[in-house]
């Protein structure tokens, strides 16, 4: 078991989401920055939904009562196992007793630690990424106790991966939304050629900006939307919606992010700019 | 059956957005759902798609891989030129029980006041029709319902509250449904569903489908605690008639 001694922020456990109930109204939830998400895992070897701790800003501190092997990644956060710093996407062995506190946020906003075959939460309708009303909690608490299987022995093929310069991107590749068409010039000159505040409005469910564009009258009938659809509301405030957005909106769908643009968003926080850009 | 005209348009690279006339009519949700169906059992299995239908449009989302707007668009154009008229499964119309206690309507005064109508006119009316899924979303379990006689029309309450409660059930312009969970919320509260409209703990989390109906019946305080009883253990049990379009 891991044993949570503080939790942190906001700190829970995701996996690639939860598929099969759009129709029902859940969100897919899962890994807010897949691409380092991945990376995590791939470096201990893991199956690709194998469950990680996503870590936001305040990270939690940690105690190990098994040996194992973990790797975090994303977010850079100053961490420490036991008194030595460790880094970013490199394998650290663990042992019974070992603490692992996350201190300082460096940069970006979101942190993932990844151990040995993964966590190994219930999983509910299908997924252990926590998300309410689905799983009880939305995030994890003090002094509760995450289970994960012994794994005494791995030599990883990798022990470290150069990561580029994904937390200084600040372009956000998109393709035209559904209601792309309904922006008039003026709003598309704003859109594209200026840079966007993130808000302080900005969570696991949707990402607010601080600038507006010109607003617009259109009424439309309730449509889906996804992880990534960037809505315009009548008073031209923009709202990305993020993994535990709604499945349905009533805003014009005016830009759907890449997969990848998601991940660089779900590293910025309050204060961070970013620029759309056309693929 | 009628056959809509329809645009195909792409909604990123993981979905497709099929969008029939712009309207709120059951005719063309009937067949979205028909061609939902069809395209289930014979293209698109349930294990790779996931399908979300919502008034007039049904967007197809596949995570595996990109789709091939172009081509993948002219497949679905032709599958839906073949369409033919088949039995959906079963429908239902779910009747939902409602305490219509003023500890629970506690916007029934206010409504009675802006309608101009008793509050045992407003519950009569309000269980008297039957409505229409045309979708599920905003919150897990949260129904559009249609059909609202006009004459139960009025305006979301101009201050949202932080928080209504789980159950309650609520009146805005054209718009009636059930919040499936505490959530913020302008909707006029005029009573409270003694069932969870969202259980994770079934395999189903949510009995209901996007082309059932629903009806509502009043119970009293009594029964309604009841009702809360089962809801916590999971035996609550639903009352069901068939229906066919």
């Amino acid at each position: 078991m891991l044993k949570v001694l503080k939790s942190g922020l906001f700190t829970t456990i995701q996996d690639v989401g939860r598929f099969g109930y759009l129709n029902k109204g859940v969100p897919v939830a899962g890994f807010m920055d897949t691409a380092s998400a991945h990376k995590v895992n791939q470096l201990l070897e893991n199956d690709v939904d194998s469950a990680v701790m996503e870590i936001t800003m305040t990270g939690p501190t940690l105690e190990f009562d098994n040996p194992s092997f973990i790797c975090i990644g994303g977010a850079k956060h100053s961490v420490a196992l036991n008194n030595d710093r460790i880094e970013n996407f490199k394998v650290y062995k663990v042992l019974p007793g070992d603490i692992l506190s996350y201190g300082k946020l460096e940069k970006g906003f979101r942190s993932y630690l990844a151990i040995k075959n993964g966590f190994k939460t219930d999983k509910i309708l299908g997924s252990r990424s926590m998300y309410a009303p689905v799983t009880p909690k939305s995030h994890l608490e003090d002094n509760q106790t995450i289970a994960y299987e012994s794994c005494a022995v791995f030599s990883p093929k990798i022990v470290e991966l150069k990561v580029d310069t994904f937390l200084d991107n600040k372009v956000l590749t998109v393709s035209k939304g559904p209601e792309y068409g309904l922006l008039n010039d003026k709003q598309l000159e704003t859109l594209f050629f200026h840079d966007f505040t993130i808000a302080n409005e900005n969570d696991r469910m949707a990402y607010q900006l601080v600038e507006h564009i010109v607003g617009h009258k259109v009424s439309m009938l309730t449509s889906a939307t996804l992880p990534g659809t960037v809505q315009l509301t009548s008073s031209g405030k923009i709202m990305i919606l993020m993994k535990d957005g709604q499945t349905t909106g009533g805003y014009p769908r005016i830009l759907q992010l890449s997969d990848n643009a998601i991940s660089i968003l779900a590293q910025k926080k309050f204060g961070d700019t970013i620029s759309f850009k056309l693929d | 059956m009628t056959h809509y005209p329809i645009s195909i348009r792409p909604f990123g690279v993981h979905a497709i957005l099929l969008e029939w006339p712009n309207e709120v009519d059951e005719a063309i949700l009937e067949n979205i759902l028909q061609f939902q169906h069809h395209l289930k059992v014979n293209h698109l299995g349930e294990e790779e798609w996931e399908m979300i239908p919502a008034y007039n449009s049904l967007t197809l989302i596949y995570r595996k891989a990109p789709i091939r707007f172009a081509e993948f668009s002219e497949q679905v154009k032709t599958w839906y030129t073949k369409l033919e008229q088949t039995s959906l499964p079963q429908r239902f119309i779910w009747k939902l029980p409602v305490c219509y206690d003023l500890e629970f309507g506690i916007d029934l005064k206010s409504v009675s006041e802006k309608l101009g109508k008793s509050i045992e006119e407003i519950i009569g009316q309000h269980t008297s029709h039957t409505y229409t899924v045309y979708g599920i979303g905003f919150l897990p379990g949260f129904m559009y319902l249609g059909g609202l006689p006009p004459s139960l029309e009025v305006p979301r309450r101009e201050e949202p509250r932080l928080r209504v409660k789980k159950g309650s059930v609520g009146l805005a312009g054209k718009q009636t449904g059930i919040y499936p969970q505490d959530s913020p919320g302008g909707w006029n509260i005029i009573g409270s569903c003694s069932v969870p409209m969202f259980d994770p703990k079934k395999k189903d989390p949510c009995f209901v489908n996007v082309g059932d109906k629903v009806q509502f019946y009043s119970i009293m305080r009594a029964e309604y605690d009841l009702h809360k009883i089962e809801g916590e253990v999971g035996i609550y049990k639903l009352e069901k008639a068939k229906w066919d379009a």
